[in-house]
C-alpha cells in the first residue's frame, strides 16, 4: 500500500486550502444554494413534531377537541411530506454537485499529469499518483456532500431546538441544557479513540494484505524452502495483532452507545424532576413536559454529526493539500513560448553538442557528449548498465532537458521547437513493451484515429505480427489483457514494432529488449527489425552486440563519456572498450581446449 | 485446527468456529436478554410518571421516577456494553481463526493452483469475503436477537396498553423493513457497479502513468485524456444512479416512521379523549414505537447482511474445500536429508499438461555426485522436468526416484530439504538480503553470528558479495517495495545463495544465471565447480560453457531426450548439440576476424549465442 506516507493527518481547517477548495464550488453555486435552502428549511421543519405533540396534549386532548386534533394530524402529515421532499432535494443536488466537482478535479489532476515531465515521474511512484487521482479526490467528495453544507443543517437544528425549548420554558430549558456538554465530551472521546484505533486497525489490514500478496505470489518459494511453518507463524502474529486492535476498538463502541443513552436518561430525569415540580405547582403543562422529553432526545444527532464533520474536514484538508501540491508542481519541460516553426518537415539530422546532464544535482550521467547522426544513418549505442545510453534517448525526446550544451535537430535547438514537433519525428520502441488494455488494433494505432485499419494491418504484416494476430479469434479487435498478459514477450515486441511502423516517423529509436526469447522468435524479431529500420534514421541501444554489427556507426559510452565511435570493425581494431565488451559477450564460445 | 471436512452444509461448516466460543456467546446472549428487558422498562416508568403528574404527585414520587429512569438506563447500558464486547469480540475471534485456516490451507496448495487464479481474487476472499462472513457471525447475530426480543416484548407491552392502537401504529412499520431490504440490496448492487467503474478508471490511469514514455513519445496526451474523460464520465453517471436511490432511502425511512408516529398521535389522542388510555400510556406508547423503529430498520439490514455473508462464505468454502493435490503421502518413507546419497533415477516419465504432452518417456539416471546438464530450446520441457523432481508438479507414481525412493513417498519437507532449487525467475520477499538468503527455516533459526557466517559463505559462492559491498547497509539492505530494486542478475544470484546456503544433497539450477552478465557467470561457475563436489547437480542452461563440464548432458527437444552423453561425445555425434556448439564457435571466429582487421560480412553470418533448434 502506498498510503503510508499519506496517513499523516493535520489540522482540520486551513483557510487558504478551504478558499481554494470552495473555488471548485463556484460553477455550481446555484445548486449549492438550493441545497443550502433545502437543508435549512428541513431543519426548521424537524422541530415541528414535538411541538405538535405538545399542542395535541395541552390544547386538544385537555379540551376534548377532536376536530383540532384532526388539524394537528394534517399539519403533521404535511410536515412529514415536506421534510421528505426537502431531504431528497438536498441529497440529490448536493451529492450530484459533489460528483461534478470530483469529476472536474480528477480531470484537472490528470491533465496536469499529462504535462508534467519525467523528473516528476521519477520522484513519484505510480501508486502514489493513483492515490491522488482516486482516493484523495474521493475524500474531498465527503467534504462537499457531507461536510460544508450539512454542517449548516446541524447548526440550525441544534439552535432551533434550543430556541424552541427556551421559548416554551426557559428555566427548564436551561436545566436540560446541562447534558449538552456531556454529549460533546462523550462524543469527542469516542471519535478521537475510534479514529485512532481505526488507524491502527487499518495499518494491520495493510500489513495482512501485503503479507498475503507476497506469500501468495511467492508460494512456490515458500514451499520449496519449507517455510510454511515459519511464515504461518508470522501471519498468525499479524492476524492476531489485527484481531486485538479490533477488539480494543470494540471497547469504545461498547461504552459509547450506552453512555450516550445514559446522558439521554439524565436529561429525561432532569426534565421529569424539575418539570414535574413545575407541573405540580401549575406553572408547566404536561404537554410541554412531553415536548421537552422529545426535544431532549434530539440533542444527540446534530452534535454527533458535527463531530464527525471534524474528521471529514481533517481528512479533506490533508487530501487537498496533497492534491494542490501536485497541481502546483511546475512543468519543467515546456515548449518554447515563441517556438521556431521549421520551414519544411524535419529530416532528422541530430547533433549532440557538448551535452551535460544529471538526474540529481552534479551527479553527471552524461559528460560533454557530442556526436552527430545524419539522416538515414544507423547508429548503435553500447555501454555497460549506467553508462548513459538510455539518458541520450530521454534527452532526445525531451523527457528531460540538458543542463549544459545543446541538442540540435536540423540545426535548431530542440528547446526552441514545440515539444510535439520534436516528438513527432521519432518512433520509440522500448525494452519493456507497454501495452494498454483495449484491442490489438488500438495498441498499434493508440489514439491516432488518422491511422486507418488497413494501415494498422499493413504495419502488423510488415513486422511479422500479422501472423499471430490473424490467429486470434477477433483478430485486430481481440482484447488485450492487463499489461498484455496473454501475449508472449516476442509477440509484445512485434506489436510494439507494428506500432512504430504504423506511426511512420523519420527516426527510429530502439531500446533493444534484453529478455531472451526462443530462437525462432528471435529470428522473426530480427527480420522485423530490418523492415522497421529500412529507410529510417535509427538510433539503437544494443545489449547484444550481434544486433548492431552492421550499423553505420557505433557509439561506445562509458560512465557518461563518449569513449569510442566507429564501425564494428574499426572498433574491434582499436582493441579498446568495445573490443572488451565484445570479448566478454562471446567468451563462452571460446573452446577451452583450443 | 483445520476446517471441518468438505461436503457438509455450509452452515455446518461454520458451526465449529462458533462452538469454540460457546461460553462467550452464551454470556453475550444472556446480556442481550437482560439489556433488552431493562431497556423496555424505561417507557413504563415514563407512563407512571406522566399519569401521576396529571393526577397529583408527590416530590418523593417524582424523585423516585427520575432516579428510576436513570437507573434503568444505567443497568441496560451495562449489559449492552457486555453484549457488544462478547458478541462482537467472538466475531473477531472467528475472523481470526478463519483467516488463519484460510492461509494455512493456501499454503498447502501447489503452484498450479495459484497459476489458475489471480492473486487479487484470493486476496479479496481473504479480506472482503471474510469481512462479510464476520458481519454475519457477529453483528448480524447480535442485532437479529436483539431485534427479535425488542419486537416481541415491545409488542406485548404495547398490546397490553391498547390492541387497536398497536395495530394502527405498527401499520407503516413493515414498510420500513421492506424498504431497507429493497433499497439495501439495490444500493449494494449499484455500489458494486461504481466500484467496478472505479477499478476501470484506475486501470486507465495506471496504464497511462506507468506508460508515460510511450504516451509522450507518440504524442498521445490528448487521446489519453479523452480515454480518462470517458471513464470519469461513466463513473459520475453510475454515481448518479446510486445517489438517486440513496437520496430517497433515508428520507423514506423517516417518512414511514413518521407515519407511525402520526397515526399514534391521531388515534392515541382520540383514545385519551375517549378515556380508553391515559396520557401516560400514550407517551409510553410513543416511546415504544421509537424503540421498535430500530428493530424494523435492523431487520432489513440484517437480512442483507446474512445474505451477503452467506454468499461470501460460499466463496471462501470454494477455496477451503479445494483439496491440496500435492501433499505428504499417507505412509511416508523416512530418509535423513543429510545422508541422502543423491542418486536420481527417472524411469519412463511422461507428463501431460492440458492434453499437451510436455515430457515423453524420459529415462535417465544421475549417479550421486554427478552433474547432469539439460539443454534444449524454450518449451522443450526442461523446467518441467526439474519441477517434477521437487514435486512442484506431481510426477506419475514410480517415475522419479531419489536413492531408490519414489519422490511421492517422501514427506514433502524431506524431499525439499534434500533438493534445493535456484530458479530463473526468483521471488524475493520484501525483507533484508540476509533474510532472503537465510530463508530455509534451519538457517533462519541459527543464532545471528552463525547465520551471518553461513549467509556470507553462500553469497560469496553466488558472487553476490561484490554487489553487497556497494550497498550501504550490506546484508541488512531491504529489498522489494520498501527497499531497493535489485537487477535481474542480482535477484538470480540472491536466489542462488539461498539455494546454496542449505548445503543440499541435490542442487538444481534452472537457468539460474540467465540474467547474470557473462563475466560474473564465469566467476560463479568457477566457484560452483568446488561447490558441486560431492553433490548431485542438475543444471539447465543455454551457454555451452555452463554445461560442457557436466558428467552427462541431455538434449531435450519437444519433451523427448534426443541426445545424451558428455560434451565430447555429443560433439562427435554431430547432432543438435554439435550444432549449438558450432554456432558458438562461429561467434568466436568472428571475433578473431575482427582482431585481424579483416573485412568480413558480419551482418550475414550473425547468429545468436542461443541454442537453435534444428
Amino acid at each position: 500500500m502506498s498510503a503510508h506516507d499519506d496517513d499523516v493527518i493535520g489540522k482540520a481547517y486551513d483557510s487558504r486550502l478551504m478558499k481554494r477548495l470552495l473555488g471548485y464550488l463556484r460553477p455550481y453555486l446555484g445548486q449549492a444554494s438550493l441545497a443550502l435552502a433545502a437543508i435549512i428549511t428541513g431543519s426548521v421543519l424537524q422541530l415541528a413534531p414535538p411541538y405538535l405533540t405538545r399542542l395535541a396534549i395541552d390544547n386538544y386532548i385537555a379540551h376534548r377537541d377532536v376536530s383540532g386534533l384532526a388539524r394537528i394530524a394534517w399539519l403533521y402529515l404535511a410536515v412529514l411530506l415536506a421534510s421528505f421532499s426537502l431531504e431528497y432535494l438536498q441529497t440529490w443536488t448536493m451529492q450530484l454537485t459533489g460528483q461534478r466537482i470530483m469529476y472536474d478535479l480528477r480531470m484537472e489532476i490528470y491533465r496536469h499529469l499529462q504535462r508534467l515531465d519525467l523528473r516528476f515521474y521519477d520522484r513519484n511512484p505510480v501508486g502514489r499518483l493513483m492515490t491522488r487521482v482516486t482516493s484523495d479526490v474521493d475524500v474531498l467528495n465527503d467534504l462537499f456532500t457531507a461536510g460544508v453544507v450539512a454542517i449548516f443543517g446541524d447548526v440550525f437544528t441544534l439552535a432551533g431546538i434550543m430556541i424552541v425549548m427556551l421559548g416554551m420554558n426557559w428555566k427548564l430549558a436551561l436545566a436540560s441544557f446541562v447534558v449538552l456538554p456531556l454529549i460533546v465530551v462523550v462524543t469527542q472521546w469516542f471519535r478521537r479513540n475510534v479514529r485512532e484505533s481505526y488507524r491502527v486497525v487499518r495499518g494491520w489490514i495493510a500489513r495482512i494484505n501485503a503479507f498475503l500478496q507476497e506469500n501468495l505470489t511467492g508460494m512456490s518459494t515458500v514451499q520449496l524452502f519449507r517455510r510454511e511453518g515459519r511464515n504461518f507463524e508470522k501471519f498468525d502474529e499479524i492476524n492476531r495483532a489485527h484481531r486485538d486492535a479490533n477488539v480494543d476498538s470494540i471497547f469504545y463502541y461498547a461504552v459509547f452507545y450506552p453512555a450516550i443513552e445514559l446522558v439521554g436518561a439524565l436529561a429525561a430525569s432532569i426534565i421529569i424532576w424539575f418539570g414535574g415540580l413545575d407541573v405540580m405547582s401549575g406553572t408547566l403543562t404536561v404537554g410541554v413536559l412531553v415536548a421537552f422529553l422529545q426535544y431532549s432526545a434530539r440533542f444527540y444527532r446534530p452534535i454527533s454529526d458535527m463531530s464527525e464533520k471534524f474528521n471529514v474536514l481533517q481528512a479533506a484538508m490533508a487530501s487537498s493539500e496533497r492534491i494542490f501540491t501536485l497541481l502546483d508542481t511546475p512543468v519543467a519541460v515546456t515548449s518554447s513560448s515563441s517556438p521556431v516553426v521549421p520551414a519544411r518537415p524535419l529530416r532528422g539530422h541530430i547533433v549532440f553538442d557538448h551535452v551535460w546532464f544529471a538526474y540529481n544535482g552534479e551527479d553527471w550521467v552524461l559528460k560533454d557528449v557530442s556526436f552527430e547522426v545524419r539522416p538515414g544513418q544507423r547508429v548503435g549505442l553500447v555501454g555497460a548498465t549506467g553508462s548513459g545510453k538510455t539518458t541520450i534517448i530521454n534527452l532526445l525526446l525531451r523527457f528531460y532537458d540538458v543542463q549544459k550544451g545543446r541538442i540540435l535537430v536540423d540545426g535548431v535547438d530542440i528547446r526552441q521547437l514545440e515539444i510535439a514537433t520534436v516528438r513527432q519525428m521519432f518512433a520509440l520502441v522500448l525494452q519493456d513493451v507497454h501495452l494498454f488494455s483495449g484491442t490489438v488494433g488500438e495498441n498499434i494505432r493508440l489514439g491516432e484515429r488518422s491511422i486507418a485499419d488497413d494501415a494498422v494491418r499493413r504495419a502488423a504484416d510488415a513486422v511479422r505480427a500479422g501472423r499471430f494476430i490473424d490467429e486470434l479469434p477477433a483478430r485486430y479487435d481481440a482484447p488485450v489483457a492487463e499489461r498484455g498478459a496473454t501475449f508472449s514477450t516476442g509477440q509484445k515486441q512485434l506489436l510494439s514494432f507494428a506500432r512504430a511502423l504504423a506511426f511512420d516517423r523519420r527516426v527510429l529509436i530502439l531500446d533493444e529488449a534484453t529478455s531472451s526469447v526462443d530462437t525462432e522468435t528471435e529470428h522473426v524479431i530480427r527480420e522485423a527489425l530490418g523492415v522497421l529500420m529500412d529507410g529510417r534514421t535509427t538510433l539503437a541501444i544494443a545489449h547484444r552486440l550481434s544486433t548492431i554489427q552492421d550499423m553505420d556507426r557505433i557509439l561506445v559510452l562509458h560512465k557518461g563519456v563518449l569513449r569510442e565511435s566507429g564501425t564494428h570493425q574499426q572498433l574491434l581494431a582499436q582493441r579498446g572498450i568495445y573490443f572488451r565488451l565484445y570479448q566478454l559477450q562471446f567468451k563462452d564460445a571460446v573452446p577451452r581446449s583450443a | 485446527m483445520g476446517p471441518p471436512s468438505a461436503g457438509s452444509s455450509p452452515w455446518r461448516r461454520l458451526l465449529p468456529y462458533f462452538t469454540r466460543h460457546t461460553r462467550a456467546l452464551g454470556f453475550g446472549v444472556g446480556s442481550i436478554v437482560l439489556t433488552t428487558t431493562i431497556q423496555l422498562l424505561g417507557p413504563w416508568v415514563l407512563k407512571y410518571a406522566v399519569d401521576d403528574l396529571q393526577h397529583g404527585v408527590t416530590r418523593g414520587k417524582l424523585g423516585y421516577y427520575a432516579a428510576l429512569l436513570f437507573a434503568v438506563s444505567a443497568g441496560g447500558g451495562l449489559f449492552r456494553f457486555l453484549m457488544r464486547r462478547s458478541i462482537i469480540g467472538v466475531s473477531r475471534e472467528i475472523e481470526y481463526d478463519l483467516r488463519n485456516d484460510f492461509f494455512a490451507h493456501l499454503q498447502r496448495m501447489p503452484p498450479e493452483y495459484f497459476r489458475a487464479r489471480r492473486t487479487g481474487d484470493l486476496m479479496s476472499r481473504a479480506t472482503n469475503d471474510l469481512n462479510a462472513v464476520r458481519m454475519m457471525a457477529g453483528p448480524s447475530i447480535m442485532y437479529a436477537s436483539q431485534t427479535t426480543l425488542v419486537f416481541v416484548v415491545g409488542m406485548a407491552l404495547m398490546l397490553s396498553i391498547d390492541a387497536r392502537l398497536t395495530l394502527i401504529g405498527l401499520l407503516p412499520l413493515p414498510l420500513v423493513s421492506i424498504s431497507v431490504k429493497l433499497f439495501g440490496s439495490a444500493i449494494h448492487r449499484r455500489f458494486e457497479r461504481i466500484q467496478e467503474q472505479l477499478a476501470e478508471m484506475s486501470a486507465v490511469a495506471q496504464e497511462n502513468l506507468s506508460g508515460v514514455r510511450v504516451v509522450r513519445a507518440y504524442g498521445q496526451e490528448s487521446a489519453e485524456l479523452e480515454k480518462f474523460h470517458r471513464a470519469n464520465e461513466e463513473y459520475v453517471s453510475r454515481n448518479r444512479g446510486l445517489i438517486r436511490l440513496q437520496g430517497a432511502f433515508y428520507p423514506s425511512m423517516t417518512l414511514f416512521l413518521g407515519f407511525g408516529a402520526l397515526l399514534v398521535l391521531w388515534q392515541g389522542s382520540r383514545d385519551v379523549i375517549q378515556g380508553r388510555i391515559t396520557v401516560g400510556q400514550l407517551v409510553a406508547f410513543n416511546a415504544y414505537l421509537v424503540m421498535l423503529s430500530w428493530p424494523m430498520i435492523a431487520f432489513g439490514w440484517v437480512t442483507n447482511m446474512l445474505q451477503r455473508g452467506f454468499a461470501s462464505w460460499g466463496r471462501m468454502l470454494e477455496i477451503l474445500d479445494a483439496p491440496p493435490t500435492i501433499a505428504d503421502p499417507p505412509d511416508p518413507v523416512w530418509l535423513d536429508p543429510a545422508s541422502v546419497a543423491g542418486r536420481i533415477e527417472i524411469r519412463g516419465l511422461s507428463y501431460t499438461y492440458d492434453a499437451q504432452p510436455v515430457l515423453q518417456d524420459i529415462n535417465v539416471t544421475v549417479e550421486p555426485g554427478q552433474t547432469a546438464a539439460i539443454v534444449g530450446p524454450t518449451g522443450s520441457g526442461k523446467s518441467t522436468l526439474l519441477q517434477l523432481l521437487v514435486r512442484l508438479i506431481d510426477p506419475p507414481p514410480g517415475t522419479v526416484r531419489i536413492d531408490g525412493v519414489d519422490v511421492r513417498d517422501l514427506p514433502l519437507s524431506t524431499l525439499r530439504r534434500t533438493v534445493s532449487v535456484a530458479p530463473q525467475e526468483p521471488f524475493l520477499f520484501s525483507d533484508t538480503i540476509e533474510a532472503n538468503i537465510a530463508f530455509a527455516p534451519e538457517i533462519a533459526s541459527l543464532p545471528p553470528e552463525a547465520r551471518r557466517a553461513a549467509v556470507e559463505r553462500a553469497a560469496a559462492d553466488a558472487r553476490l558479495d561484490k554487489d553487497l559491498a556497494d550497498f550501504p547497509k550490506g546484508y541488512d539492505t531491504l529489498v522489494g517495495e520498501r527497499g531497493i530494486t535489485l537487477s535481474g542478475g542480482q535477484k538470480q544470484r540472491t536466489a542462488l545463495a539461498r539455494a546454496l546456503v542449505t548445503d543440499p544433497r541435490v542442487l538444481i539450477l534452472d537457468d539460474a544465471l540467465s540474467a547474470v552478465d557473462t563475466y560474473t557467470e564465469e566467476e560463479i561457475l568457477e566457484r560452483l565447480r568446488r561447490v558441486r563436489q560431492g553433490r548431485t547437480c542438475l543444471i539447465v542452461a543455454h551457454r555451452i560453457s555452463t554445461v560442457r563440464d557436466a558428467d552427462l548432458i541431455l538434449v531435450l527437444n519437444a519433451g523427448r531426450i534426443v541426445e545424451r552423453g558428455t560434451h565430447d561425445e555429443l560433439v562427435a555425434l554431430d547432432g543438435q548439440y554439435a550444432e549449438l556448439h558450432r554456432k558458438q564457435l562461429l561467434e568466436e571466429e568472428l571475433e578473431h576476424l575482427g582482431e585481424e582487421g579483416e573485412r568480413g560480412e558480419p551482418g550475414e553470418t550473425v547468429v545468436g549465442p542461443n541454442f537453435s533448434s534444428a
